[in-house]
């Protein structure tokens, strides 16, 4: 979600080239998955950390604001999405726009507190709402099922009245995702290019500037962070469904500072689709090298600290600065020219 | 009437008091100077005005009407725009990002999602123009961070212009320019003397000498010397300063 996006040929566009080119290939991805050796179901974790990371990055890259603390949310939808389902309706539409309401509440509620605050304060601010609300996941054991979680949860049908999906399997539910991911995409892509967003980019860069050209900067703040709370909310329902669970793990602190690697190594701080090019690292690197040894995580910090330190644009940073030193623009590889053109 | 009025402005920060008591009173259309020493309190002053810093008391009026205690946005909105000593640009986006952001249309449409910035040719050309009025019309598409100094001190006025301001305060706009750069910056600034009300806190003595309609010298937090340059001459205090020698 960077700067320069607004100036690239694609922001007006609603559907970019990359957008299609990668929805194509995303979509294939069920018939070859099983041959590279790995799992149709990594597909559907993929593409729901990915909406996750994207709505991550609107906070972080887009408005510059640094919360640790967005597995909240996540979690926040994950648990209301078993609760509406347990207790309100089966529904899946229903289901999903409660966990999407529930999330953005808290959002809200949070935003009203750590708007005004800037740089550590809000980060710290982030964090310490994060384990009040992790608190409760594991206190409030009537409602939560405390350390156990919420267990059983189906993965309704996708009903459009006139026709009804089974999402039981995994390659529905990753065509069901997909659908979600898309849709997440386009939005996302829009609201970064609108006025909102380039208000937002503005505030990134200095809130002082912002407020004295006439914008309240703190509602600014707070919108983006309610916003992106709901929508972690819809992928932490998505989670829930794909994994028949709702824990208290994925709110924890640890789950917040794995989006933050994601977005980090991606490059989300210079391009929109940095933190779906860090979910897919981090989540291959998972199970890749995951196979060989217990210590993966020991292998993707050390990536983590080696981008932070050379390459802190992170790897969208270095393919577009790669493409540029060698001049790669219009000589071939025109799906990764296409990807890193348009960030 | 005073278009902008600032009326036993007192401002203290626990225990030091920066501003003592400032009053200060321009009409429309007025190019005002402010000088002083530094430490004097001038761009306390400013932001004051612009509502950066809430002072302990005193009033401000932007055309009769009391904005004392109104945030920074709320005071910029009723078309008080600013420029900073140091500067405070958008370094990412290009100059004419910069100024569309300023846009009272942009400001107008600024929690819209549904449509990009990018398809919208009239916010563009608004932008351009203000850019051209300020020399920098063939740099509309350099980001801000490229733009050697004096570009990026003309680009500060433009962003503030792009505001359509009714009192424009410029926060030493010279500071740090070399002989070019100061004498383009004083023609841009001769250029809107009498089309806007103006304050300019100011250390190049001939730069307000030969633009302020009046001069209000700051010092320990108050104003000491107030008048138009010829009186200013005469006026035993700035005779007795170092600040003599320019007048």
């Amino acid at each position: 979600m960077t700067a320069a996006s607004s100036t690239s040929p694609d922001a007006a566009r609603l559907v970019t080239p990359t957008m299609l080119v990668l929805w194509l290939a995303l979509a294939t991805v069920p018939l070859w998955i099983a041959q590279a050796g790995l799992y149709p179901y990594l597909g559907v974790e993929i593409l729901i950390w990915s909406i996750y990371a994207l709505a991550f990055n609107l906070v972080l890259g887009t408005a510059g604001l640094p919360s640790f603390g967005h597995g909240a949310y996540f979690g926040v939808g994950a648990y209301a999405f078993g609760l509406c389902q347990f207790n309100l309706s089966p529904n899946l539409w229903v289901s999903l726009a409660a966990a999407t309401i529930a999330a953005l509440v808290a959002g809200i509620l949070v935003a009203l507190f750590i708007s005004h605050r800037r740089g550590i304060y809000y980060a710290f601010m982030t964090i310490a709402f994060a384990q009040i609300f992790w608190t409760i996941a594991i206190k409030a054991y009537d409602l939560t099922g405390g350390e156990d979680g919420l267990l059983r949860i189906e993965r309704p049908p996708a009903d459009f009245g006139i026709i009804s999906f089974d999402l039981r399997g995994n390659v529905a539910l990753f065509y069901f995702v997909l659908a979600v991911f898309v849709l997440a995409v386009v939005g996302l892509w829009r609201l970064v290019h609108s006025p909102y967003g380039r208000v937002l980019a503005a505030i990134r860069q200095s809130e002082m500037r912002a407020s004295h050209l006439g914008y309240p900067v703190w509602l600014y703040k707070a919108s983006v962070f309610a916003i992106s709370a709901a929508l972690c909310g819809l992928a932490g329902a998505l989670f829930a469904m794909a994994q028949h669970s709702a824990f208290p793990d994925v709110m924890n602190l640890t789950q917040s500072g794995y989006v933050v690697m994601m977005v980090l190594v991606g490059g989300g701080l210079v391009n929109f689709w940095g933190p779906v090019i860090g979910v897919a690292v981090f989540l291959l690197t998972r199970d890749v090298i995951g196979a060989f040894t217990n210590s993966w995580m020991l292998w993707f910090g050390l990536l983590f600290v080696l981008v932070v330190l050379f390459r802190p644009e992170g790897i969208a940073g270095l393919v577009k600065s790669s493409f540029e030193r060698h001049s790669l623009r219009g000589q071939g590889l025109s799906a990764l020219r296409l990807i890193f053109r348009s960030g | 009437m005073a278009l902008i009025e600032a009326e036993g402005v007192h401002v203290r920060f626990r225990d030091r008091v920066v501003l003592e008591q400032i009053d200060l009173s321009v009409p429309e259309g007025e190019l005002h100077g402010i000088m002083g020493p530094n430490g004097a309190g001038k761009t306390t002053f400013f932001n004051v005005i612009t509502g950066r810093v809430k002072p302990t008391r005193g009033r401000i009026r932007l055309d009769g009407e009391d904005i004392f205690g109104l945030s920074t946005h709320a005071i910029a909105n009723k078309g008080v725009a600013r420029s900073f000593q140091i500067m405070t640009l958008f370094d990412d986006f290009t100059a004419r990002e910069n100024v569309m952001v300023a846009l009272p249309a942009f400001r107008a449409r600024g929690f819209e999602v549904r449509r990009a910035v990018a398809g919208d040719a009239g916010l563009a050309e608004e932008a351009d123009a203000v850019l051209a009025s300020v020399g920098l019309g063939e740099k509309v598409a350099a980001t801000a961070r490229q733009l050697p100094y004096g570009d990026r001190r003309a680009l500060e006025i433009a962003v503030a212009l792009a505001q359509r301001p009714r009192v424009l305060c410029l926060d030493e706009p010279t500071s740090g320019l070399g002989g070019d750069g100061a004498k383009r910056l004083v023609e841009l600034i001769g250029r809107l003397r009498g089309k806007l009300t103006i304050v300019v806190i100011e250390h190049d003595m001939e730069f307000l000498f030969s633009l302020a309609d009046r001069i209000s010298v700051i010092h320990w937090g108050q104003v000491v010397a107030r008048g138009t340059p010829r009186e200013l001459q005469q006026n035993e205090w700035v005779k007795r300063s170092n600040l003599g020698r320019f007048a």
